[in-house]
């Protein structure tokens, strides 16, 4: 088992912990934590989006369908494919067309 | 009616990383490895498939689906449906035979959905893997993972899915086997064959074109989508949901992800259909009871988790 960082999120009392060889969004699962949307954990479908604000993390590759380069020089990245190098504050950012598809799932349930 | 398309015939799928792409659809599946081509492109089937391939994976920076390829009866038939889509105002790339190892002379279009299909009359058949063509045994006994037997389907997420059901309806000759429809008579989801199956492709309509929600794998028994399930939590696998039956289809069923978040499914079971048989109609409202026949509700991936 890796060391165990605190993830805190932006604007809220949310926070939880994950260890440097688990991705934050499966840290944030394992902790019963819902702070993030939960979708395919594989960096596909950009629904677990985030802005990291403060704090250092290892990425694996994600797609640039929902982060491009440049996003991913200013901190923005997929929960499922970065791990904690420290301590992190982050706030969610789901990919515009995860949040199109969700949209649609609104409707559909209303 | 039937216009000589006979079945699906391969998908290829990007994915973010090939070599761990390979172990998920080899080890885990338990698909069969063929041959990477020279550019660095894997090629898979299932072990009871005749052709030489089914899946390919290529290594690109956004997972999603390339396009799917149905497999139609013979040259001849595909130079009359090349002609049918052109009549139709369909744009027809053609891909020489070779592009993909083993495979003939291609037909590439693009639905109204936005997604990429292909046509071919010729594969390499290297026959049933692991056994042999005269008197064969029941099965191989060096299978890995799930033991998937056969790519069975897709189902794609995409815009205009009227005008993508009368394509494959009048130009392709798929039968209509299944539907979603809305009180106004919309279709909210096709579910189209070539053959006697339930579903050979499917498509929900989304706003956003040429989405891929999963590729599907064939399993023999409802035990075999036990024990698939229990493949996925020792590996630690993203699940999705089930073991579950859906509504749609009926089929006995188990979703989940490849490491590039490509969704895959692995089921049994399930409706056929015969070309004189009505479609099988589901409401709009009823669609949680449509898609997860035990819960009746969707979670919320069904709808927004995409490639
Ligand atoms: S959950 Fe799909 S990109 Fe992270
Ligand atoms: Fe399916």
């Amino acid at each position: 088992m890796g060391e165990r960082y605190r993830i805190a999120v932006e604007n809220s009392e949310e926070q939880f912990h994950c260890s440097a060889d688990t991705t934050l969004l499966v840290g944030m699962e394992r902790a019963q934590n819902q702070a993030l949307s939960v979708g395919c954990r594989g960096g596909g479908c950009g629904v677990c989006r985030i802005r990291v604000l403060r704090g250092e993390y290892e990425r694996k590759r994600m797609s640039r369908a929902h982060v491009s380069e440049q996003e991913e020089q200013n901190g923005v990245a997929l929960a499922c494919r970065i791990m904690p190098r420290s301590d992190l504050l982050i706030c969610a950012d789901p990919s515009e067309h995860a949040k199109t598809s969700a949209n649609q799932s609104d409707n559909n349930n209303a | 009616m039937r216009k000589g398309v006979m079945r699906p015939g391969h998908v290829q799928i990007r994915v973010l990383d090939v070599q761990e792409a390979l172990a998920h659809y080899r080890d885990l599946l338990g698909l069969i490895e063929v041959e990477t081509d020279s550019e660095g492109r894997v090629y898979l089937k299932g072990w009871t498939e005749v052709d030489k391939f089914s899946v390919v994976l290529r290594e690109a920076d956004a997972p999603g689906m390339d396009f799917m390829g149905f497999k139609v009866l013979d040259t001849t038939t595909l130079a009359s449906l090349e002609s049918a889509l052109k009549e139709n105002g369909i744009e027809v790339e053609e891909i020489p035979a070779g592009e993909l190892n083993g495979c003939g002379r291609r037909l590439r279009f693009v639905a109204p959905s936005g997604h990429s299909f292909e046509l071919y009359a010729e594969k390499e058949q290297t026959g049933k893997w692991g056994l042999s063509k005269v008197n064969p045994e029941a099965w191989p006994r060096d299978l890995k993972g799930m033991k998937a037997t056969r790519f069975d389907h897709c189902l794609l997420y995409g815009t205009n899915i009227q005008q993508t059901y009368e394509l494959f309806r009048d130009v392709l000759g798929f039968d209509l086997a299944e539907q979603v429809v809305d009180p106004e008579g919309n279709k909210a989801a096709v579910f189209l064959t070539a053959s006697m199956k339930a579903h050979d492709v499917a498509f929900i309509d989304c706003p956003e074109p040429g989405k891929f929600h999963h590729a599907s794998f064939f399993l023999e028994t409802w035990e075999d989508v036990l024990r698939a399930a229990d493949l996925i939590t020792m590996t630690e696998t993203s699940i999705d949901i089930g073991p579950t039956r859906h509504g749609l289809t009926h089929g006995k069923t188990i979703y989940f992800f490849d490491p590039s978040g490509n969704r895959n499914e692995v089921f049994c079971g399930g409706d056929y259909h015969y070309p004189d048989h009505e479609p099988v109609t589901w409401t709009v409202d009823q669609l949680g009871k449509a898609i997860f026949y035990h819960d009746r509700v969707l979670n919320e991936r069904f709808l927004s988790v995409l490639t």
